[in-house]
């Protein structure tokens, strides 16, 4: 993962092939330097006017100071630190809190339509083969059914280099059990469900392998019959490309600094182990779907997205359509988690179908087949870590294998490349492609394993040095964000009361361990907005971007206030239709940062506009007035003010509306954000349970805009990380290449009666970047550390090192030698 | 109802264990009972395969629907009724997002055959609050942030308000024990807690106002 700014280009034809593949249809997010379109020399004259500003900067912790930064002239002047703010950072009630509490809030699986028909996707019962026939004739008999679409091209799988080497067949080549085959359009789901039953398809089975290991023996069933490429999403996810292929292995990604040799040679002291992760599933409550209404004139889409923008894309991409006839439409979101960016091929279905009958469609999967269509890849790591006697480090080595069944992106070197510093680095990693499934991106791709492997090595590194596991961090970490939050570690937990490792000589065994998380800033140029305000006093906000439950309009209500000095509830926040400016898709947390400059910017310019039209009449002139506590203020005259509808309603015309787009970021800086999360546990080393008691996390965001919203992303992204840490675990059959546990009475993810106490510090990191300095959490937001924080425990606890999870019963005994014949995990100094 | 004796058996199973109120387990039972002797009365009609009007009492009101036998009661509240706060999320009783009330009990609306609930009170999450006034634990759930992206939320809020019917003053391990079934993906779970131990203890300090007042013990 670059380190760079990122600007996710979202245009479609600048990639090859994007045609063909939807989730291939975003441009990997390209390191593009703010710059690149002016050059230097010519910067100052060639841009939009600007002034000098100075913006408040730094953390409050290490006290602020100000940073002097050259902004567009049309911008809002730098806001204050959260604390001289009247409703930024200030916890606020979620914005459709309401309407989701009462039943109300309509989702994708909600929506219904006139005359609308429900469809089911017919999947693969096969993990590797070809399609000899599917006959469709009794399913299209069945009273009820109105069509059925046998899938021409399956998306969201890689592709091969050279097509060629695909024997031609009339139907996609089956790679995976619960590969879509066709789509039925019924006028109830419950016939669209009999006539799924009434679909024949006729396999010829290939040899099959799903298991990462196995797929990687030299005569291991191929998955693909040459090298074969998949694209991230909008969300991340997705392998190099071009890279070489031997068998099913896909790789290596190789990325090498400095003398590695010469590192390990020079150090001092040498940690070197290999750990083990699962697949895990995204599970979100809302199973992906699509409503589509295809009119001659323009077709809508419902769907349950991370991108609005991303699935009017596909859809004109497909379906040769100008995106003026594509609507999107997103009002609520039931979780996405990285798996929900383009149309798929639920949406590609749920679109032919409503072609063919002229009738609204709606297709969700169902809970089997999400588990399917999208995971977390697994790895299996070496890593090797060199350092000084002082702690400095000379070298990390990291080999990664990984399987993301049919698709790319099992890379697991994020976390050992951008968390310290290290002048000597080798990663090289490799895909391993198995008949199962295609990964996609999920919460912080890659790094929940990277982390997990890297941090525990930290740790053991700090054990070989007889260093505190802080200590060791202090010395190795530059990121002053971190510093703090480690501070705030050693002074709000029980860390000084740490015990050497092992030391309870009872059956249960408690300990503390802690773990630190990386992720970077990313910002999208695809997020605009238009604010209107009407006579009667009106504030609206428009814009394409949505909310998947992270927050999003609460944020943005908030910023508008700020600027309109009204409360939050008082703008109307319309978000999640294409109708609006486009806005970001909604991955790698990059909204926050990315949409409410463009936001906060147009409420700026529409007061802005108000005050221009009104002065006259008030006999002053513009830059006398400001808004404040849902007045109009005369800066020259205190005893004067009236109420914004009194302003409003002097207009000249019905409304005004001022439209923003996001500006690049004020300086070219490598950013990155960054968590710290303890954790302390309970071990019972006669069941092998792991009880995880408490979390204590402290976490950086840039400017929190709403510190509610994000601790509560915060929360999710613990307990994901806990789930992940213990209980959840893709199963699959090697006999018949199913997915064992495809629902979530198999498929374990973390309950009530699991969750710990938690407490979550946020710190506010300013970093004079934008007009409102924000960024997202959804990535750093624990997801990353708390395996890793919680294998710390577990050492500290028991004096094992669990280098596998999930950490289950089985494999916590197996990993104390308290199975027979199953000799255990060494046990550490 | 074809199931009617074997509903009734499992649901009395249901409140036995889950030890509910005496006061509401009398009249469950004598509803129960009715129902069986009902049921022993008349030999059990055979319905369907095809589609039946049926009336189902919905939040206070009836409902008639037509509807095939197999249909579960979340697809006919969802697709037949157009009340689509009850969310299907697993589809087998393992995630609780379809829970809704029976009688005031809760219970798992896609494993509840819709004609095993004619003549039964049926409550969804639409029918808790009171026209616009959210009911006390829906207000809390906003007041505490407890839904992110909501899809579990009213499954969560119907267990946790039915908690609070059966137990006035829970612990948090109380809270925990009822929404133990109740998956949520964005981990909603410490503020659901706090919302619904914030809810009983504003009904307590009420109960203790109301007492001073008409100076008896609350």
């Amino acid at each position: 993962m670059p380190l760079e700014i990122i600007t996710q280009e979202q245009e479609q034809g600048a990639q090859p092939g994007a045609k063909k593949v939807p989730n291939a249809a975003k441009p990997e997010p390209q390191a593009v330097h703010q710059d690149v379109a002016a050059p230097p020399v010519a910067s100052k004259d060639s841009g939009p006017p600007k002034r000098s500003e100075s913006f408040v900067f730094g953390i409050p912790q290490n006290g602020l100071t100000s940073k002097q930064r050259e902004v567009p002239v049309d911008e809002p002047p730098p806001l204050a630190r959260n604390a001289d703010l009247r409703y930024i950072g200030k916890p606020t009630a979620r914005y459709d809190g309401p309407a989701k509490a009462m039943g109300k809030g309509k989702y994708t699986a909600d929506v219904q339509l006139p005359g609308m028909l429900y469809a089911r996707m017919v999947d693969a019962s096969v993990p590797h083969g070809r399609i000899v026939s599917i006959d469709t004739a009794a399913a299209e008999k069945l009273p009820g059914v109105r069509a059925v679409y046998v899938v021409q091209h399956t998306y969201g799988l890689a592709e091969l280099r050279d097509p060629k080497q695909e024997t031609p067949s009339r139907y996609p080549l089956i790679r995976y059990a619960g590969q879509p085959i066709a789509g039925i359009a019924a006028v109830s789901p419950q016939i669209a469900d009999d006539a799924a039953k009434l679909i024949k398809v006729q396999y010829d089975p290939m040899p099959f392998v799903v298991d990462r290991t196995e797929a990687r023996a030299a005569d291991a069933p191929a998955v693909f019959p040459g090298p074969a490429d998949a694209a991230g999403s909008a969300g991340g996810g997705g392998g190099p490309k071009g890279v070489p292929q031997v068998g099913n292995v896909h790789g290596p990604q190789r990325k090498q600094t400095g003398d590695p040799a010469a590192g390990f040679a020079a150090a001092d002291v040498v940690v070197e182990s290999e750990y083990f992760t699962q697949v895990q599933t995204h599970s979100a409550l809302e199973t992906h779907g699509f409503v589509v209404d295809w009119k001659p004139d323009e077709v809508t889409v419902y769907a349950s997205t991370q991108g609005t923008s991303s699935v009017r894309n596909d859809m004109a991409d497909v379906f040769k359509l100008p995106k003026s006839q594509v609507r999107v439409i997103t009002e609520f979101m039931g979780g996405g988690f990285g798996a929900k960016f383009g149309i798929g091929n639920e949406g590609a279905v749920a679109a032919n179908l409503s072609r063919m009958t002229n009738a609204p469609v709606k297709l969700m999967l169902d809970r089997r087949q999400e588990h399917i269509v999208s995971n977390r890849p697994d790895s299996h790591q070496k890593l090797k870590i060199g350092a000084k006697r002082d702690g400095t480090l000379t070298a990390i080595e990291l080999t990664s294998y990984g399987t993301a069944g049919v698709g790319t992106g099992a890379g697991t070197a994020g976390p050992a490349t951008n968390l310290y510093t290290c002048p000597n680095l080798l990663t090289e990693e490799y895909d391993v492609f198995t008949n199962a499934g295609p990964g996609a991106a999920f919460r912080a791709p890659g790094h929940p394993q990277g982390c997990f492997a890297f941090e525990q090595a930290i740790d053991e590194l700090a054990v070989k040095l007889a260093m505190d596991p802080i200590a060791l961090r202090d010395k190795i970490d530059e990121n002053q964000a971190r510093r703090v939050e480690r501070q705030l570690i050693v002074e709000r937990t029980n860390w000084r009361n740490r015990r050497p490792a092992g030391s309870d000589a009872g059956p249960i065994k408690r300990g503390m361990g802690v773990a630190q998380s990386v992720w970077y800033r990313f910002v999208s140029m695809n997020s605009s907005c238009e604010v209107r305000v009407s006579r009667d006093g009106s504030v609206e906000l428009m814009s394409a971007v949505q909310d998947l439950g992270t927050g999003t309009k609460t944020m943005l209500a908030i910023v508008v206030a700020e600027e309109f000095g009204i409360p939050p509830g008082q703008v109307v926040i319309r978000i999640g239709d294409t109708r609006f400016p486009v806005g970001p898709d909604s991955g790698g947390s990059v909204t926050a940062g990315s949409i409410t400059p463009a936001v906060r910017n147009a409420a700026y310019q529409a007061k802005q506009q108000l005050f221009a039209a009104v002065a006259p009449q008030l006999g002053t002139t513009p830059d006398n007035l400001h808004l404040a506590e849902g007045r109009v203020l005369f800066k020259n005259d205190p005893s004067r003010s009236y109420t914004l509808k009194q302003i409003t309603g002097k207009l000249p015309t019905d409304e005004i509306s001022a439209r923003a787009t996001r500006g690049p970021e004020y300086a070219k800086e490598k950013l990155t954000y960054g968590g710290v999360d303890y954790v302390e546990l309970a071990v019972d080393t006669e069941t092998g349970r792991v009880h995880v008691e408490k979390v204590f996390g402290a976490h950086d965001c840039g400017r929190p805009i709403n510190p509610t919203g994000v601790i509560s992303q915060i929360n999710g992204g613990i307990l994901q990380g806990i789930s992940y840490a213990l209980f959840e675990q893709r199963i699959m059959d090697r006999k018949t290449g199913y997915m064992l546990n495809a629902n979530l009475d198999n498929y374990k993810i973390l309950g009530a009666r699991e969750v710990p106490e938690i407490e979550i510090e946020l710190v506010e990191n300013y970093i004079a970047q934008s007009s409102t300095d924000a960024a997202g959490i959804g990535e750093s937001a624990g997801i990353i550390t708390l395996a890793a924080a919680i294998g710390n425990a577990f050492f500290n606890a028991t004096g094992v090192r669990m280098r596998s999870i999930p950490m289950t019963p089985a494999n916590v005994l197996a990993a104390l030698g308290k199975v027979p014949g199953q000799p255990g995990q060494e046990v550490q100094a | 109802m074809a199931d009617e004796h074997k509903s009734t058996f499992s649901r009395r199973g249901f409140l036995k264990g889950a030890g509910v109120a005496a006061a509401t387990t009398a009249v469950e039972s004598a509803n129960a009972l009715a129902r069986e002797a009902q049921a022993a009365a008349q030999p059990d009609p055979t319905l369907g395969p095809g589609a039946l009007p049926v009336k189902l009492r919905i939040n206070g009101q009836d409902h008639a629907v037509t509807i095939e036998p197999r249909y579960t009661l979340a697809e006919t509240l969802r697709n037949n009724v157009g009340l689509t706060g009850t969310k299907v999320v697993c589809d087998r009783g393992s995630c609780s997002a379809c829970t809704v009330w029976l009688d005031n009990v809760p219970a798992l609306a896609c494993m509840t055959l819709a004609i095993d609930a004619t003549g039964r009170e049926i409550t969804t999450i639409e029918g808790l609050a009171t026209g616009d006034t959210m009911h006390q634990v829906q207000a809390a759930f906003v007041k505490h942030d407890a839904l992110q992206c909501g899809f579990c939320t009213p499954g969560m809020i119907m267990s946790c308000a039915a908690l609070l019917e059966r137990n006035p003053n829970p612990r948090l391990a109380d809270v925990k024990h009822a929404v133990s079934g109740n998956l949520c993906r964005c981990g909603t779970y410490p503020k659901v807690f706090a919302a619904t131990l914030e809810v009983a203890q504003q009904r307590q300090q009420t109960a203790g106002l109301v007492g001073l007042t008409t100076g008896k013990e609350a």
